[in-house]
């Protein structure tokens, strides 16, 4: 079953079209990477999709049921985001706990102190955590709580805009295990954009080469990793990230 | 003691009252380690205290009138002297100060909040709403507040309550502003985008992620205005639109002692002094919570 299907889809941002004609098909269970440089749309993608870039034309489908425009409770359900800056997508005034309770509370979900708990063991964070507020935590364990936030209503599709770039290098390998494990264990299908080569080849199975809002290439990340890809901007995006890697 | 006090001070709290309660001790502790707020906290306690207790602090019933004992100086039967009607000064200033707690409070549980609402929905909605809202904001800040104040007063008739709906209309768009200008700085923000993503109504956001977040320089600029809000009242009640006598409200006394102001001094001066050390009180306590009530400053200390 496809978890996520886009067709045709044109962005716009006021006057100003952002994608032009995105087709792609997740298949349920997958992980799916969106790569291109700065500007080539494909956050964008993700916003239309999670109901933060309200105004586009085309379709989407989430595991059957077409998308609508702005954001929706039910879909909230099936659908959540990660997003780049833990600095920035966490509560300054909220506790951990706090953070964590309130999808629960949205949706009316009991038992949320049992729940709580297990996704800080889940996601690997120590329950002295809990009640502390997010500035007293370091940029991993704040992506740590924003992942387990996006998990609390236990979604099937996770959409993740570039998860690690604005975390260190060593703490970005802690992320990426965590995310694998979570996708193992809770048998999620991903979304991600990102910049960063390495990090698709190790966490996902197929990638969609983007440039100017238009899909360049799709292909299987075992093309990546033998350096088979077909478009020639692909294999130069390739060679910009072997070259900046050494 | 030790063991209440490295219970506040944990640094991972096993609940959320402890979480509550460990951050309020931080602020109280870092508002007694700042000398001018702990003034400021002092001299507004003790105008509580004295507006409580009243009866037991005024020597003399306020409003009995002793015209045998008229204008006499300070002195061991009467510590601030007496009026021209022969009142004790010093338990009109004492039950002055129940007035005074009055108005203030009154006005900053009219103003503060509704400012804050409509300054949170007007930044948050933005497009017509927006407009439409500081619209009327910008006509109410456009008018002179004394002035506003006047005319309200004027057309409802003079009077204490009169005085504080008065004050309350006009001090509102200032708040309205505040919260409206800290909505816009935070609407974009990813956490408020995360929180609509899981689903939750506009309402829930501003009430419970919005409003947050504008509440603590919110209560620093109501403390801030406080003083500001005892001299309105003061001069509504100066020039005879406030309390009405024979109520001990601090304006109106200065107005009776105006007359008397170069052989009997003391008659305007008392109440004078009371409206300046509170309004010093406030202005100290303000400007301490302002250091003290961003959580980030808060931890560093």
């Amino acid at each position: 079953m496809t978890a996520l299907s886009l067709n045709n889809l044109d962005i716009s941002y006021g006057e100003t079209q952002i994608t032009h004609g995105i087709s792609l098909d997740i298949a349920e269970g997958e992980s799916f990477a969106l790569v291109g440089e700065s500007g080539s749309g494909k956050s964008t993608v993700l916003k239309a999709i999670a109901g933060l870039a309200p105004q586009w034309t085309g379709s989407i489908t989430a595991f059957g049921q077409p998308r609508t425009h702005g954001i929706d409770q039910h879909f909230a359900r099936h659908c959540q985001m990660v997003f780049q800056d833990p600095y920035g997508s966490l509560h300054p005034r909220k506790t951990i706990d706090a953070i964590l309770s309130e999808p629960l509370a949205i949706h009316g979900i009991g038992n949320q102190n049992g729940r709580v708990e297990d996704m800080l063991v889940a996601v690997g964070l120590d329950r002295k955590f809990r009640f502390r507020y997010p500035h007293q935590l370091s940029g991993g364990q704040r992506q740590r709580v924003a992942i387990a936030r996006a998990l609390m209503l236990e979604p099937k599709l996770l959409l993740l805009d570039e998860p690690t770039s604005a975390l260190d290098v060593s703490v970005q390998a802690e992320i990426l295990n965590l995310l694998k494990r979570l996708r193992r264990e809770q048998n999620l299908t991903f979304l991600m954009v990102t910049h960063n080569l390495p990090v698709v080849s190790f966490l996902c199975d197929r990638l969609a080469v983007m440039r100017h809002g238009r899909i360049v290439e799709i292909a299987d990340v075992a093309d990546l990793k033998r350096g088979a890809l077909q478009e020639t901007y692909s294999r130069e995006l390739m060679d910009i990230s072997v070259a900046h890697a050494g | 003691m030790a063991n209440v006090h490295s219970w506040l001070i944990d640094d991972s709290p096993a609940s959320r009252l402890q979480a509550r309660l460990g951050r309020l001790y931080r602020i109280c502790g870092a508002l007694s380690r700042n000398p001018l707020a702990a003034v400021g906290a002092i001299i507004i306690l003790v105008l509580i205290l004295t507006a409580i207790f009243a009866p037991l602090i005024a020597t003399h019933d306020p409003l009995k009138q002793d015209l045998a004992q008229r204008l006499l100086p300070p002195g061991s039967g009467n510590w601030m002297g007496t009026d021209e009607l022969g009142r004790d000064i010093w338990s009109r200033v004492v039950y002055g100060a129940r007035i005074t707690l009055v108005i203030v409070v009154l006005v900053a549980v009219l103003a503060a909040p509704a400012g804050l609402i409509i300054g949170a929905i007007s930044g948050y909605f933005g497009g017509w709403i927006d407009r439409v809202l500081m619209g009327v904001t910008d006509i109410f800040l456009s008018m002179p507040k004394l002035i506003l104040a006047l005319a309200l007063v004027a057309a409802l008739g003079p009077g204490i309550e009169n005085a504080i709906i008065a004050i309350a209309i006009t001090s509102w768009p200032g708040y309205a502003r505040i919260a409206r200008a800290e909505t816009l700085t935070f609407k974009n923000a990813e956490f408020i985008a995360a929180i609509r993503l899981q689903g939750a109504s506009s309402l829930r956001v501003i009430l419970g992620h919005v409003l947050p977040l504008c509440t603590s320089s919110m209560i620093v600029r109501v403390t801030l205005d406080m003083a500001g809000i005892i001299l309105t009242a003061a001069g509504l009640g100066f020039i005879g639109l406030g309390a009405q006598p024979p109520l001990p409200e601090w304006g109106a006394m200065i107005a009776r002692g105006r007359s008397f102001i170069l052989d009997q001094w003391w008659v305007a001066t008392m109440p004078g002094f009371a409206i300046i050390i509170v309004s010093l009180g406030f202005c100290f306590l303000g400007d301490g919570l302002r250091d003290v009530l961003d959580p980030k400053s808060g931890e560093q200390r």
